[in-house]
């Protein structure tokens, strides 16, 4: 009989040096081929000629002081800041209460409040996440109800009809995010059902609200709500407005949370059943988390979309961010700097949709069990 | 598996398994035809027959993981109709690992094996992970209860799922061609352990295809086809001595590589 030979794996080398680095990635990845080269010249001869113009005007050159246009008038070179400037609480809290500088805590503190208790939660190792979510979607509504609606607690009743700005666009999309999603999943679970009933009336339900444009639902929530409703019942146009949002917000989000249901195995169920656990249980604990991971980012797809969209109430009399930061750059004061209003409207829509797309991609990451390490 | 002797059968109990008249259709595709079967407490059989005999479809009928149209199935006293209620005792005491382990891979080892526990059985939390990690000590990877069921094997993963019925104390295990997924230096480690479970006296069913298990652990082996049971015996005399002719040439198919 031989010997038994020993098997020695063979020591790992380093890959050719010619293959790492910067100057290496660059001759692979912007000039590795002819049409290549062209497209990365022609992309830095677009970026030279267009960013540092626009630079120029938007800040070097830009006016930022001063309480009238006379300043931008003498400096027509940059961008009119002053306006925004100027106009900054009636673009960002409305009307009623730019008109009442006495008022002015009642949003500034609504924002701060929301943004304390969001930041926190944005980080992975803040303690006590649970009460903090409790807070921002429990509490935090009741406290804007009474701190922003008022009427209670010696706190003034404000007029809806006179929200406005930044302040309406928030209350509308995060009533219409918050309500949305609870009543979306029930939507998809009951449009997954065994029975037949509960499945139809999901069915009617969605595809009614998701072939309907919002301009029409927000129309008809305008004109068509208080007919229903016994002559003296007065309904609220910001309510109606939210009403309106929430059910078409709820029939996509529905058909999101469904696209995650329909991604998860059987065998999943099937495993949750052997052990014993009924409809609810494994719903809750077993498909629900599961596919509500798949879906996050086309739920947050929805959300994004339902934050710009909330711009379409200017239909029924609203002047939301957009619309009141165009009311304002029509003013005679402002006559003319639509740009810088436009602008300004843009970055603010821009930076919470932004945000709410890097926290869902955070989110994924963190949710990804499936990884190896 | 070291040994090729057979495990010494012990006494067997009475009926916890009772089988009757059962027929199924798949819309007009009759896919169990006219099953009998008793099971008694301890006993341990193997399911074998061609792909499409039934005999999956055979044990998913036995905890309503699939409904029969005719027919009686009677676990542990109780027989299994429409009554949520029934199905759901029944759940509990009758335990399934299946091909591909069906883990939830959005909990950790440990939260896999003490769910069910904590909910369907109410037991507290400690008490729940206790008895988690003794039987993921018995399956040998209680070192893996933090981790994630991707992070796993898939022998390690296999070993969890049978760690996480069997922290629900059942009666009766099925197993679901449990071996069939998985690579071929894997099948031992996950075989190891369902031997374990025979030695302890659990009553076990068993859709597989490996016929050294059979030898080793069952009492009765069941051959299908058709979704009728062509043949059953002891593991003996069933491969060394099978009495139709469907049943040879199935065995001399699986035996001969």
């Amino acid at each position: 009989m031989s010997e038994i030979k020993i098997f020695i794996p063979a020591p790992d080398r380093s890959p050719p040096s010619n293959t790492q680095g910067p100057i290496a990635w660059a001759r692979e990845n912007l000039f590795g081929s002819i049409s290549s080269s062209i497209a990365t010249i022609l992309f830095f001869y677009l970026l030279l000629s267009y960013v540092p113009p626009f630079v120029e005007w938007a800040f070097i050159e830009a006016n930022w002081t001063g309480t009238d246009r006379s300043v931008c008038e003498a400096n027509a070179a940059g961008a009119c800041w002053t306006f925004i400037n100027v106009r900054l609480e009636q673009i960002l809290f409305g009307l009623y209460f730019a008109s009442k500088p006495e008022e002015l805590w009642r949003p500034i503190l609504i924002f701060i409040l929301f943004f304390a208790l969001l930041l926190p939660l944005l980080f992975e190792r803040t303690p006590g996440k649970k009460w903090l979510s409790v807070a921002l979607l429990g509490i935090f509504p009741i406290v804007f109800y009474f701190v922003v609606y008022g009427g209670s607690f010696g706190i003034p009743q404000s007029n809806t009809t006179q929200w406005g700005g930044f302040l309406l666009t928030f209350a509308l999309a995060f009533v219409g995010i918050l309500l949305a999603l609870p009543i979306g999943i029930l939507l998809a679970l009951g449009r997954r059902s065994e029975l037949p009933v509960i499945r139809s009336i999901c069915v009617v339900y969605i595809e009614f609200w998701r072939g309907t444009p919002l301009i029409t639902i927000l129309f008809m929530a305008s004109v068509m709500l208080p007919l229903f409703f016994p002559a003296g019942v007065e309904f609220d146009k910001v309510v109606r407005a939210m009403i309106g949002i929430t059910l078409f917000q709820s029939a996509y989000t529905a058909e999101a949370v469904r696209g995650g249901l329909a991604a998860i195995p059987k065998g999943q169920a099937e495993a949750a059943m052997a052990l014993g656990l009924g409809y609810w249980r494994r719903t809750v604990f077993i498909t629900l988390p599961q596919a509500l991971k798949i879906s996050i980012p086309s739920i947050v797809n929805t959300f994004i979309a339902l934050f710009k969209d909330t711009s379409l109430v200017s239909i029924i009399g609203l002047l939301d961010l957009l619309n009141m930061a165009q009311t304002a750059a029509r003013s005679v004061e402002w006559r003319g700097y639509d740009i810088e209003g436009y602008l300004f409207a843009g970055f603010i829509y821009w930076a919470f949709c932004y945000g709410m797309s890097r926290y869902s991609q955070n989110l994924e990451r963190k949710l990804d069990t499936n990884r190896r390490n | 598996m070291t040994t090729d002797t057979h495990m010494a059968s012990a006494e067997l109990g009475d009926t916890i398994i009772k089988i009757d008249e059962l027929n199924k259709w798949y819309g007009q595709f009759h896919v169990l035809k006219d099953i009998s079967l008793d099971v008694k407490r301890g006993e341990r059989i193997v399911i074998c027959g061609p792909s499409g005999s039934g005999k999956s479809t055979l044990i998913r009928c036995i905890n309503r993981l699939e409904t029969h149209q005719e027919g009686l199935i009677v676990v542990d006293g109780i027989e299994l109709t429409e009554d949520t209620k029934h199905i759901n005792d029944i759940r509990r005491e009758v335990g399934m690992v299946f091909q591909h382990f069906n883990l939830f891979p959005h909990l950790t080892v440990l939260e896999n094996c003490t769910l069910a526990p904590i909910w369907v059985r109410k037991a507290s939390k400690r008490e729940a992970e206790e008895i988690a990690m003794r039987y993921l000590d018995r399956v040998k990877i209680p070192e893996q209860a933090k981790k994630y069921p991707g992070q796993l094997s898939g022998g390690q993963q296999q070993r969890v799922a049978i760690a996480r019925s069997l922290c629900m104390n059942p009666r009766v295990m099925l197993f679901d061609e449990p071996t069939s997924a998985l690579d071929p230096e894997m099948i031992a480690e996950v075989l190891d352990v369902m031997v374990g479970l025979a030695e302890d006296g659990m009553t076990m069913l068993c859709v597989t295809h490996e016929m050294g298990f059979a030898r080793k652990v069952a009492n009765r082996v069941i051959f299908m086809d058709g979704g009728q049971i062509v043949e059953q015996n002891e593991p003996e005399e069933f491969f060394n001595n099978p009495q139709n002719d469907r049943t040879q040439l199935f065995l001399s198919q699986i035996l001969q590589h």
